[in-house]
C-alpha cells in the first residue's frame, strides 16, 4: 500500500518539478510547483513526518505559493523564448541549455552515487517503527518539545530571520509615495549621514535617478 | 706654532675665502669679493713662508713632517686619514702656488672689473688654489686623489666661466673628460702600489717600497705607468694634450694661473713626489722621458704656426712642461723643480701681458690683427720682452739656468739619453723662434688702428661684442665677458702683479747658478735623500758646452725671428707655400684632434646611439617592460571575462563547482 | 519502501532544480527552481530523520522552510521593485554588475 502511494507521490513530485522547469508561462510554473509541494507533503507523511507535512501544505503551498501567485499576477507572466539567441555577449540559449542539461545530469549521477552508494545499511531499511501516542516520532508534540528544548536557539533565530525578512520585503517593495509624507520637506531633509556622503549618492532612488 | 700647523693654515685660508665668497656672492658689494679672495691667498702665502722658516729650523734629517687631522675611515685594510706632509718639496710647491696665485688674484681684480660674474670668479679661483694646495700638501694617496679631482673640477669651472659661450663650455667639457682619464690612471696606479705596500701614507709607502718591490717588477711598472697617465693628462703631454689649447677659452688670468703656473705642473710634482717608486721602475721613467721630449718638440712646431696669441703661449707651456717631465723622469729632480719655479714666473708674466694686449684689442686675440703696439703699450712690451727672453733661455734671465740644468743632467745619463739631449736643444731653438715671432708680430711693424687710437689716448671699445674664435655676436651680461676691457698701463693692480713677476723672471735664476750656488738643490735634498740620481753633476766640460750652446741657440732663434718677422715678412709666406704639407701638419696640430675623434669619440657616440635606439628601445622598452605589462594585461583581461554579469553563467559555475567537489569526494571514498 | 527510494527522488528533484536555475530567464521562475532545490533537500532531510529515528532532520527541514519563506519574500520584493522601475524582467538583461 505504501509502495503504491510512494510511486504516485514520487511521480507527482517529479512531474511537478519538470513542469516548473519546462513550462513557459510563469503562472503555470507556479501551479506546477504547487503540485510538486503537495506530492512532497504526501511523501513526508509516508516518512512519519506528520507535522512537517502539515506545515508544508499550510505554509509552503498555502502561503508562499499564494505570495508567488500575487506577484506573478502583478508583474505579469510574459512569454520568454528559450532558444532565442541573445543580443550582445553572453552564452547563447542553446549552449547553456545543453550545458545545463549536462551539468544537471552530472549532479544527479553524483548525488545518486553518494546517497545510494553509501555503506549505510539503514538506507535499505524502513526506518523507525510506528507507535501511536502523544510523544511519538513525527507528532506535533514531539516536534514542539524538540523545538523548545534542544533547538531553542534555532527557533529564536528563525523567528528573528522572519522579522528581518518581513521588514526587508516591505522596504524593498514599497511605493515611494505610498508611505509617509513625500513632500519637499521629506525629500530634502538631511540627516547627519547625508552630510558625510558626497552629493547624488545615498538611496536607491537617488542612484537610479528618480529622486534628486 | 709647529710647521704642520702652518701647513694647515695654508689650506685653511683659501678654503675660508671660497666659502665666504661663495655664500655671499650676491650680497658682497662692489669689488670686495676680489679683495677677500686676494687677501685669502696672501694670508696663505704668509703661512707658507711661516712653514718655510719653521721647516728650516729643523735639522735636515728631520724635515719630513706628517700631520693627521682626523682618521676618516679604517676599514678593509685601508686606513684613510686626512693627513698632510710638510717637507721641502711640498713647501717649495706651496710657496710657488700661493705666491703666483696672489699676484694673479691681484691682476684679476682689474682684468675682470666689468664682468658681471666677478664674485663667482673669485670663489672659483680660491677654490682652485685650495685644491692645488691640497694636492701638493697631501700626505697620502687619498688626499692626493681628492686634490687632483678638485683641481680638475676647478679647471672645468674656470674654463667655462663665460658659460654662455658654446666654445667655452665645450672646451671645459673636453678638459674635464681628458682629466678624468688621468684620474682613472692615478687611482689605478695607486691600487697597484697599495696592493703590495698595504698603506696609503706617503712616508710609509716610500719606506716600504724598496723592500716590497724588486726593480722592474710588473706591478710597480704598471703602477708607475698608470700614475704617469695621470701626470700626462693633467700636464697636457702627448697624447692627452688636446685640451690645453682649447682651455684658452677661459679668462686670461685663469690661463695664467691654471694652465701655466700651477695645475699643469701637478704632473711634474707627482713624478717628483713618487721618485722612490719611479726609481724602482726604470721602464716608466724612460717612458716619461720620451713623452716629455716628444711633447716639447711637437708643441714647439705647432706653436710656430699658431695665430691666436694665447694659443702660442699655451703650446709654449706644453713644451716647457715637457722639459720638466723629461727632467724629473731622468732624475733631474732639483733641476725640474727649479724650471717649474722659473717657468711659473715668466709664463704667468707672458699671459698677463697677453691679457693686456687683448684688452687693447677689445677682446680680439688673433696675432694677424695685432701689429705695432710698441709705443701704445710700453709697459706690456717690456714685460713681454722680459718674459720672452726668460723663456728663450737667454742669460742672465731665469729660464736659462733652469733649462740648461735639466739638459745637462739628461746628457750626463748617457746612452740613448743623448737623443733627448739633442731634442731638448732643438726645442730650445724653436722656443726662441716662436716666442719672438709672437712678440715681433704683435709689437713691431705698422701700428693697427687700435694701436694708433691708444697712442692718442683712446682705448678701443668693441661696439658689438663677439666671440673672438667664431665671430658670433654676444652681449655683455653675466656669462659673457664684461663690456669694458683693461690694459696694464691703466690699471695699477695689473702693473704691480706684472712687476713682481718680472722681477722673479729676471732674478729667480740667480739662486741656482751652476758652480756658484745651489739653493734649490740643498733645499730639496731632504726629500730626495736616498735617491742615487740626485747628487749634482760632476762634468764641467759638458756644463760649459751646454751653457754656451743654449745661449747661442737662443740668440740665433731671436735673430731669425727678427729677420723674418720684422725685416722681411715675405720669407714666412714663401716658406709656407714651399713647405705646404709641413705647414698643414703643424697647423692641424699633428692631427691629434682628428685621431682622438676617430678612435674614441666616434665609436663612443655610435655605441651610445646603438644603446639608445636599438638596445634600449627594442630590448628594454618593448620586450622587458612592454612584455611584462602585456602579459599582466592579457592575463587580467582573461580573468576579467569571468565577471560577465550574467546570472545564469554564475549559477552554472556554482553548479559546476558543486559537481566538481562532490566528484572529488566521491573519488576519495 | 526503503529510504533509498526517497533519496533518489530527492536527488532527481534537486538536479532538476539546478538545471532550471541555469536555463530559465525569468527571475520569478529562477526563484521557483530555487524552491525546488530547497524542497529536494527537505525531502532528503526528512528521509534521513526517519532513518535514524530522531527528530533532528525534521527540525532542520522546518528551519529550511522558514528560510525559504524569507528568501522568497525578499526575492519577490526585488522583482516587484525591478518591475516598478520599468526594467525588463529578464535575468540576462540585468547585468550591470559586471567588469
Amino acid at each position: 500500500m505504501s509502495a503504491v502511494l510512494f510511486f504516485i507521490a514520487g511521480f507527482g513530485a517529479i512531474a511537478g518539478a519538470v513542469g516548473v522547469v519546462v513550462l513557459r508561462d510563469p503562472f503555470y510554473a507556479v501551479l506546477a510547483l504547487v503540485v510538486h509541494l503537495l506530492s512532497l507533503a504526501v511523501l513526508f507523511l509516508l516518512l512519519r513526518a506528520e507535522f512537517v507535512a502539515a506545515v508544508q501544505v499550510v505554509v509552503y503551498a498555502g502561503a508562499v505559493m499564494v505570495l508567488y501567485v500575487f506577484v506573478v499576477a502583478y508583474v505579469g507572466g510574459r512569454e520568454e523564448p528559450l532558444g532565442e539567441r541573445l543580443r550582445g555577449r553572453g552564452p547563447a540559449g542553446s549552449t547553456l541549455r545543453l550545458g545545463a542539461a549536462i551539468l544537471g545530469g552530472a549532479l544527479l549521477v553524483e548525488l545518486l552515487i553518494a546517497l545510494l552508494g553509501t555503506g549505510l545499511k539503514a538506507v535499505d531499511g524502513d526506518g523507525a517503527p510506528y507507535a501511536p501516542g502523544p510523544h511519538t516520532f513525527g507528532t506535533p508534540a514531539y516536534i514542539g518539545q524538540l523545538l523548545l528544548t534542544r533547538f531553542l536557539l534555532v527557533f529564536e533565530a528563525a523567528s528573528f530571520l522572519l522579522l528581518i525578512a518581513a521588514v526587508g520585503g516591505v522596504v524593498l517593495a514599497r511605493r515611494r509615495g505610498g508611505i509617509g509624507e513625500d513632500d519637499e520637506r521629506e525629500r530634502d531633509r538631511l540627516t547627519p549621514l547625508d552630510l558625510a556622503r558626497p552629493r547624488e549618492t545615498g538611496t536607491m532612488a537617488e542612484g537610479v535617478g528618480t529622486r534628486r | 706654532m709647529t710647521t704642520t700647523t702652518f701647513g694647515w693654515l695654508v689650506l685653511l685660508f683659501p678654503l675660508l675665502g671660497t666659502l665666504i665668497i661663495a655664500s655671499g656672492y650676491r650680497v658682497l658689494p662692489g669689488r670686495s669679493a676680489g679683495v677677500i679672495g686676494t687677501s685669502a691667498i696672501g694670508l696663505a702665502f704668509l703661512a707658507a713662508l711661516g712653514a718655510l722658516i719653521s721647516l728650516q729650523s729643523h735639522s735636515p734629517a728631520h724635515r719630513e713632517l706628517a700631520s693627521s687631522l682626523w682618521n676618516y675611515a679604517n676599514t678593509v685594510g685601508v686606513n684613510a686619514e686626512v693627513a698632510i706632509l710638510v717637507d721641502p718639496l711640498s713647501v717649495f710647491m706651496i710657496l710657488i702656488v700661493s705666491g703666483i696665485s696672489s699676484m694673479i688674484h691681484l691682476y684679476s681684480i682689474s682684468y675682470l672689473d666689468a664682468d658681471r660674474g666677478f664674485a663667482r670668479y673669485f670663489a672659483y679661483l680660491n677654490f682652485f688654489v685650495f685644491s692645488m694646495l691640497l694636492l701638493v700638501l697631501a700626505g697620502n694617496f687619498l688626499l692626493l686623489i681628492v686634490g687632483w679631482a678638485f683641481v680638475g673640477a676647478a679647471s672645468y669651472l674656470l674654463i667655462s666661466f663665460w658659460y654662455r659661450r658654446t666654445t667655452a663650455t665645450r672646451a671645459g667639457i673636453k678638459a674635464f673628460v681628458i682629466n678624468v682619464v688621468g684620474d682613472a690612471g692615478l687611482v689605478l696606479g695607486t691600487y697597484f702600489i697599495f696592493k703590495h705596500t698595504h698603506t696609503l701614507d706617503f712616508l710609509a709607502t716610500f719606506n716600504a717600497a724598496p723592500h716590497v718591490f724588486h726593480s722592474g717588477e710588473a706591478d710597480i711598472v704598471a703602477g708607475c705607468l698608470l700614475l704617469l697617465v695621470g701626470a700626462i693628462a693633467k700636464s697636457a703631454q702627448i697624447p692627452l694634450h688636446t685640451w690645453l689649447p682649447d682651455a684658452m677659452e677661459g679668462p686670461t688670468p685663469v690661463s695664467a694661473l691654471i694652465h701655466a703656473a700651477t695645475m699643469v705642473t701637478a704632473g711634474v710634482y707627482l713624478i717628483a713626489r713618487m721618485h722612490v717608486l719611479y726609481e724602482l721602475a726604470p721602464a716608466a721613467q724612460d717612458t716619461g722621458a720620451v713623452i716629455g721630449a716628444v711633447t716639447l718638440l711637437l708643441a714647439g712646431t705647432i706653436a710656430l704656426v699658431q695665430t691666436d696669441i694665447k694659443r702660442v703661449i699655451a703650446y709654449s707651456t706644453m713644451s716647457q712642461i715637457g722639459y720638466m717631465i723629461m727632467g724629473v723622469s731622468v732624475g733631474a729632480y732639483a733641476a725640474g723643480m727649479f724650471h717649474l719655479m722659473t717657468h711659473a714666473f715668466f709664463k704667468a708674466l707672458l699671459f698677463m701681458g697677453a691679457g693686456s694686449i687683448i684688452g687693447a684689442m677689445a677682446g680680439e686675440q688673433s696675432l694677424q690683427k695685432m701689429s705695432g703696439f710698441r709705443k701704445a703699450l710700453p709697459f706690456t712690451f717690456a714685460c713681454f720682452i722680459i718674459g720672452g727672453l726668460a723663456l728663450s733661455g737667454i742669460p742672465p734671465f731665469s729660464g736659462f739656468f733652469s733649462k740648461d740644468e735639466i739638459l745637462l743632467v739628461t746628457g750626463e745619463r748617457g746612452g740613448w739619453h743623448w737623443i733627448l739631449y739633442v731634442m731638448g736643444y732643438m726645442g730650445a731653438f724653436l722656443t726662441a723662434i716662436y716666442t719672438f715671432r709672437m712678440i715681433f708680430r704683435a709689437f713691431y711693424g705698422d701700428p693697427v688702428a687700435e694701436a694708433r687710437e691708444l697712442e692718442a689716448g683712446y682705448l678701443h671699445h668693441a661696439e658689438v661684442p663677439t666671440n673672438p674664435a667664431t665671430g658670433e655676436v654676444e652681449d655683455t651680461d653675466v656669462g659673457f665677458p664684461g663690456p669694458h676691457h683693461t690694459i696694464a698701463e691703466r690699471a695699477l693692480p695689473m702693473r704691480v702683479a706684472m712687476t713682481v713677476l718680472a722681477i722673479g723672471a729676471i732674478g729667480a735664476g740667480l739662486v741656482q747658478i751652476p758652480e756658484v750656488d745651489d739653493v734649490i738643490t740643498t733645499f730639496l735634498r731632504p726629500t730626495f735623500a736616498g735617491s742615487p740620481l740626485y747628487e749634482p753633476h760632476t762634468r764641467d766640460g759638458l756644463l760649459i758646452f751646454g751653457l754656451i750652446l743654449g745661449t747661442v741657440l737662443g740668440l740665433s732663434g731671436i735673430a731669425i725671428a727678427y729677420r723674418i718677422w720684422v725685416r722681411r715678412p715675405s720669407i714666412a709666406v714663401t716658406a709656407r707655400e714651399r713647405l705646404a704639407p709641413v705647414y698643414e701638419l703643424f697647423a692641424h696640430k699633428w692631427y691629434f684632434d682628428e685621431l682622438i675623434d676617430a678612435l674614441v669619440v666616434r665609436p663612443a657616440a655610435a655605441a651610445g646611439r646603438f644603446a639608445t635606439g636599438t638596445f634600449e628601445r627594442v630590448f628594454v622598452q618593448d620586450t622587458l617592460v612592454g612584455g611584462s605589462t602585456g602579459i599582466v594585461r592579457a592575463g587580467s583581461a582573461a580573468v576579467r571575462a569571468v565577471q560577465s554579469g550574467f546570472l545564469r553563467y554564475y549559477a552554472a559555475l556554482l553548479v559546476l563547482g558543486v559537481a566538481g567537489v562532490s566528484f572529488y569526494f566521491l573519488l576519495q571514498t | 519502501m526503503s529510504i533509498g527510494w526517497y533519496l533518489a527522488v530527492s536527488a532527481i528533484v534537486f538536479a532538476l532544480g539546478a538545471a532550471g536555475v541555469m536555463v530559465r530567464r525569468s527571475p520569478l521562475v529562477v526563484l521557483l527552481c530555487l524552491e525546488l532545490m530547497l524542497n529536494g533537500a527537505n525531502l532528503a532531510l526528512v528521509a534521513f530523520s526517519r532513518m535514524w529515528g530522531n527528530g533532528d532532520g525534521q527540525i532542520f527541514a522546518l528551519v529550511v522552510m522558514t528560510v525559504a519563506a524569507c528568501e522568497v519574500c525578499i526575492g519577490l520584493g526585488m522583482v516587484v521593485a525591478i518591475y516598478r522601475r520599468q526594467l525588463p524582467i529578464d535575468v540576462d538583461e540585468l547585468r550591470e554588475l559586471q567588469g
